[in-house]
């Protein structure tokens, strides 16, 4: 597809095999023992209200939480041990095998620079681009997630463009060095509808294009509807339902499940 | 020198350079070459007003008041200078581990800091003066510490909100180093808060050394100083005005120009749109 591309190392999605994960603050155990897979390429949904912890999860996979929380059980990346790894080791795994999108388009991207920087910013650690080169990735990131007028999109700060667009940049910035895995963390919740959309076919295209792994965190069943392939559904720190989307919608055993549906209105 | 020309575009900026320029330039000059020796006296020309040969006239012991000013300026640049550099160390040193160490590191430096705001500067050079005899490091030390601790708490508070923030997450999923975060991301986004509270200081220490001069802590009397030019002068500010004036008018100016040159930097580091952090999410 392009020379950057070629030069990865064991590029393409990666499997990931998550059990009896727990995360503790203190005396409070908020993750009561998670586990599950996500098949090399699979897009998972996770969906759950606030405070069930799911985004903490997502965070614990990506070895983001702070130094106080206490992290046990198993995160296996293709195998390979996460839990328990220095940031020093993790920093080849991230941006490369794992990346992430946040909720709040406002506030996932550092005020103080230029778009076109914040993208290539994993892209330019992992594979040491020349000024030009990364200018070429810029745009050709830009292009790729859609936003309009690429050439002002990646000389622009983020106040000068719109949270839509913020989030494009930030998904641009997430799959820059073409990552295995996907975390996205409520991705669409601070956009409107008609944006969301957008970003949500946006997603699909990148898991599709790049062969990359996805974990759709939200709290609307329309969204896991429209990306994912399978679902879990979390309730007080634990998985309390998991099947495709398809039986979810159709046959929701637990109340919650049933409830975050009738919220979603028939939306789906 | 992008950030300079934007801070000579607004007129508060303007002044406050402009200020500087002079400021330095009297310094500078005065290293070779003075109207008259500042610390001459003369009984012969006491109070004598403003002429040809002494520009502002001269003091109550007949020494040529535009040379004292001229070769003051060096005492409060120093003092402006020196109080700065060592507030930015102290300050950082104190704001690093506070807002970035793990939870014991933080407290123990939340408490430090607030047991060190809680001392009194005058205390500190009180303390120093008795050990070590009056001068100017002794002024620097301790306006320095003082400023440096407060620069630190302002700075240890916006260190830990920008730490959490989601596009510092965002850079460590990224794969980026720990050193490498805060170059890039976290120095920056306190730069605009650090600037503004470094020029305040800095504006503060010219204004400190003045009292603490004037109470006798500071610059010795065989250096020009303006805060000693105010102190030997204010007893006959209803009899000869002028000479309070200058010296008055001179760490005024420096000051003020200190101040606003925080606020004109402040904006020109800040590329964010003031509106912006106010305004609702834009789809």
């Amino acid at each position: 597809m392009n020379h950057l591309r070629d030069t990865a190392h064991e590029s393409g999605a990666v499997s990931l095999e998550v059990e009896n994960l727990r995360v503790a603050f203190g005396d409070t155990e908020i993750i009561h023992g998670v586990s599950f897979s996500l098949a090399a390429g699979e897009r998972l949904g996770i969906i759950g209200g606030s405070g069930s912890g799911k985004t903490i999860t997502a965070l614990a996979i990506a070895g983001l939480l702070p130094a106080e929380a206490r992290v046990s059980g198993s995160v296996r990346m293709n195998g390979q041990e996460l839990i328990g790894l220095s940031d020093r080791e993790l920093s080849p795994i991230r941006g490369e095998r794992i990346a992430m999108v946040f909720q709040e388009p406002k506030t996932a991207l550092s005020p103080f620079r230029k778009l076109g920087k914040q993208m290539t910013a994993a892209l330019h650690l992992h594979y040491r681009l020349s000024r030009s080169e990364r200018r070429e990735a810029a745009l050709r990131l830009a292009r790729q997630v859609g936003l309009k007028d690429p050439e002002r999109m990646v000389r622009a700060y983020p106040h000068e463009v719109s949270g839509g667009q913020r989030q494009r940049a930030a998904i641009a910035a997430a799959v820059s060095a073409s990552p295995g895995l996907l975390l996205a963390d409520e991705p669409t919740s601070a956009l409107d509808t008609t944006v969301q959309r957008g970003i949500l076919t946006l997603f699909t295209e990148i898991t599709e294009n790049n062969s990359c792994s996805l974990i759709c965190i939200t709290h609307d069943i329309a969204v896991v509807n429209k990306v994912a392939d399978r679902v879990l559904v979390f309730a007080d720190g634990g998985i309390v339902e998991q099947g495709t989307v398809q039986e979810i919608l159709e046959r929701p055993q637990h109340t919650i499940t049933q409830s975050l549906i009738a919220a979603a209105g028939g939306a789906s | 020198m992008r950030v300079l020309r934007r801070v000579m575009r607004t007129p508060s900026g303007c002044f406050a350079v402009g200020v500087f320029a002079l400021v330095a330039g009297a310094a500078l000059v005065s290293l070779v070459w003075l109207p008259q020796d500042p610390n001459a006296a003369s009984a012969s020309r006491l109070w004598l007003p403003p002429g040809a040969e002494h520009w502002l006239g001269t003091d109550g012991s007949g020494r040529d008041i535009a040379s004292r000013i001229i070769a003051g300026s060096r005492v409060s640049l120093g003092v402006a200078l020196g109080t700065g550099v060592l507030a930015s160390i102290i300050g950082f040193a104190l704001a690093l581990p506070g807002g970035l160490g793990n939870r014991p590191v933080r407290e123990i430096v939340a408490v430090s800091i607030d047991v060190l705001v809680a001392f009194p500067t005058i205390l500190l050079a009180i303390m120093l003066t008795a050990v070590f005899g009056s001068g100017i490091p002794i002024v620097i030390v301790s306006l320095g510490v003082a400023f440096g601790v407060s620069i630190g708490r302002v700075l240890r508070a916006e260190l830990r909100q920008v730490a959490g923030a989601d596009f510092v997450l965002a850079a460590r999923v990224a794969g980026l180093s720990k050193f490498r975060i805060l170059v890039r991301h976290l120095i920056p986004s306190v730069r605009p808060v650090f600037v503004v509270q470094l020029t305040l200081s800095m504006g503060t220490a010219v204004l400190a050394e003045a009292s603490l001069s004037y109470l006798g802590f500071g610059a010795p009397k065989a250096i020009p100083s303006w805060g000693v030019m105010l102190a030997e002068t204010q007893r006959y500010i209803s009899i000869y005005p002028a000479t309070v004036l200058w010296p008055g008018l001179a760490i005024t100016l420096l000051v003020l120009a200190f101040f606003l040159f925080g606020d004109a930097l402040r904006d020109a580091l800040d590329v964010r749109d003031p509106a912006d952090e106010t305004a609702e999410v834009t789809p």
